[in-house]
């Protein structure tokens, strides 16, 4: 560098202090700079999801067979997705809770279409940290709230999939879908 | 670098002669593991762990590079491809199992390392850049265990996975963003895969890199010893080779003599059975619990069950776990004694084998247990009491407690325990 700034100095008048030979460097390294992150965006993205990944992000699933009472467990973007049908007990336990009390406060008809609020349809996947909660399946316990129990952590979630007690931070999660007749939804 | 009373290397034929004025490699190696580096005399087999460490590294990267001409890392044939090796390929139960419990004799040598550094003061000044590298090293191998167990594709494999990456979607707003990008998808599946085994190709030789330069730290001030009291004079140290050598040498067997009997005998046992049904993302293990070596951090995560203020739990488990590794990055501030060694600071002492210990060892036993009473609130008291030894306890220490005379010298300390001896020099 030593011997640049000697050689700069006869290459141009000065302005102000600043010489023609700083501007080139910051020019220069700037450029190279602007070169370096368009290279690093793709690095990066590439580990973003793929393109087959993606397209396979929609599903439908038939409802009719589902008894009251009962809950099917389904696949939903690789994860498992619990389609439920509440019984008016089950209804009536989830409405009675004061939403103020909650971690996450929402009402079952939040979480519900309007006039289909016997069908609970959630993500099967604890949101602590991704286990598939119990109690969608018979037999399996349903925690202290009725609802889901995820064994890893003993998050208990209640009848409308809230969370009630133990470490998740939210309800839950309610995919995006819609009711494309009386039987059957759409997922994503 | 080194001490002046250092053997100087020379060589003894034409071929090392002519060797030595083109590329120095063995000169290098004469000072950095050969009689050229003086060592203080009096190491006791704690300092043995180091060479361990190196050794269980190479045994990790010979066995994993064959290991890798087997394996193949897809979704739907890894699971298969590790039958594959256990059952076809030949002498291929013995080469898995040798890496996987290596992996733990990794981990025994490193926590015993860590342990020494901790007990005898090794961070303290002028050795924190070899405490620091030491820590960056262990966060790699905790990295590199991680991803190479995920490769098999069992259910402890998937789940782990799921549990670990799920700790990213904590961070408020960018976690859910980031977690999609580590796993390219939303669940773990073949993309993540794909890159685990990419990335636990490639840590081993990051972490390689890493230990040249916590040896590079570590020799400009020289190898501490027991007594924590600094090299003076040329009586004080022996070369490396052949004493430390030889010394490493007994280590050395020891170590294959627990891996060997692990490997033949026990090869399963610090595994989890767990691991050899395939991975199912519609089904979770009913006790998820991730490698013995990560309990402790297991333990603490799992502490926080109820939300501070407007934190949520979760988020708290995720800052304090890596908050508890962070934390020894500022041990050389934190214990701000002047004398290194455990030996000669009675406070300490009585804290670090009645408080730190048994501490990490229950927190490492709740790690392992499921999350229920009464581990839950076990593994809250000593989270409690892991994080005030090191921020409340130990700075207070450090300032009240009056240390035992230390010795003039190493060679004064090591007479003193032979009566009768003379003073004379060392070799």
């Amino acid at each position: 560098m030593a011997s640049l700034t000697e050689d700069s100095a006869t290459t141009g008048e000065e302005q102000g202090g600043v010489r023609r030979r700083d501007f080139i460097n910051v020019a220069a390294a700037s450029f190279a700079g602007v070169g370096a992150v368009t290279v690093v965006l793709p690095l990066i993205n590439q580990m973003n999801p793929s393109a087959d990944v993606l397209a396979a992000a929609s599903t439908e699933v038939d409802v009719s067979a589902i008894a009251v009472g009962q809950a099917i467990k389904t696949i939903f973007r690789k994860q498992p997705l619990f389609v439920r049908h509440l019984t008016p007990e089950e209804i009536a336990a989830a409405e009675k809770e004061p939403v103020s009390n909650l971690r996450d406060p929402q009402t079952l008809e939040d979480r519900t279409k309007a006039g289909k609020k016997q069908w609970l349809v959630t993500m099967g996947v604890c949101t602590h940290l991704g286990c598939v909660p119990l109690g969608a399946a018979a037999g399996e316990i349903k925690g202290e709230f009725g609802g889901y129990f995820c064994p890893c952590h003993g998050s208990h979630y209640d009848t409308a999939g809230r969370i009630r007690k133990g470490p998740a931070p939210t309800n839950l999660q309610v995919p995006e879908y819609a009711f494309t007749s009386d039987t059957v939804i759409k997922v994503g | 670098m080194s001490f002046p009373w250092a053997n100087e290397y020379k060589p003894n034929n034409a071929f090392t002669r002519y060797l030595d004025e083109r590329l120095p490699l063995p000169r290098f190696v004469y000072n950095a593991v050969g009689a050229g580096y003086p060592v203080p005399r009096n190491l006791n087999y704690f300092w043995n762990f180091g060479v361990l460490a190196g050794v269980a590294l190479m045994v990790q990267i010979v066995t994993g590079i064959v290991l890798a001409m087997h394996y193949a890392a897809e979704g739907t044939v890894a699971f298969a491809s590790v039958e594959h090796i256990m059952r076809d390929v030949n002498a291929g139960w013995f080469l898995r199992y040798a890496h996987a419990n290596g992996a733990s004799m990794f981990f025994i040598v490193v926590y015993t390392h860590i342990f020494r550094g901790l007990f005898y003061g090794s961070y303290k000044p002028p050795r924190e850049m070899v405490w620091h590298l030491g820590l960056v090293i262990f966060l790699l191998m905790m990295a590199t265990a991680f991803m190479g167990y995920v490769l098999p594709w069992g259910q402890m494999s998937f789940w782990g996975a799921k549990v670990i990456t799920g700790l990213f979607g904590a961070i408020p707003l960018v976690g859910e963003p980031i977690q999609t990008w580590l796993l390219g998808g939303f669940a773990p599946d073949n993309a993540a895969l794909n890159r685990f085994f990419s990335l636990h190709y490639l840590l081993p030789f990051v972490i390689l890199g890493v230990i040249i330069l916590h040896i590079w730290a570590l020799h400009i001030p020289g190898s501490s010893n027991p007594t924590g009291v600094e090299v003076k004079t040329e009586q004080d140290t022996v070369p490396f080779h052949p004493y430390y050598t030889a010394k490493d040498g007994v280590g050395a067997a020891l170590f294959f003599l627990l891996f060997a009997s692990l490997i033949f005998f026990a090869p399963n046992m610090l595994g989890h059975p767990d691991n050899y049904i395939p991975a199912n993302p519609m089904s979770t293990p009913a006790h998820i619990v991730p490698e013995w070596y990560f309990w402790p951090f297991y333990a603490i995560l799992r502490a926080f069950t109820v939300d501070f203020f407007f934190i949520p739990a979760k988020l708290l488990g995720v800052l304090a776990m890596f908050a508890s590794i962070l934390l020894l990055f500022f041990l050389p501030w934190l214990d701000t004694s002047a004398v290194r060694s455990g030996h000669y600071r009675p406070l300490f002492r009585k804290f670090f084998w009645f408080g730190l210990v048994p501490c990490v060892i229950i927190l490492a036993w709740c790690g392992g247990a499921p999350a229920e009473e009464p581990y839950v609130i076990i593994s809250q008291l000593a989270s409690a009491y892991y994080f005030a030894h090191f921020l409340i306890i130990l700075p207070i220490i450090s300032r009240v407690e009056t240390p035992k005379p230390l010795p003039n010298s190493i060679t004064e300390a090591v007479l003193a325990q032979a009566p009768g001896a003379k003073l004379q020099p060392a070799e």
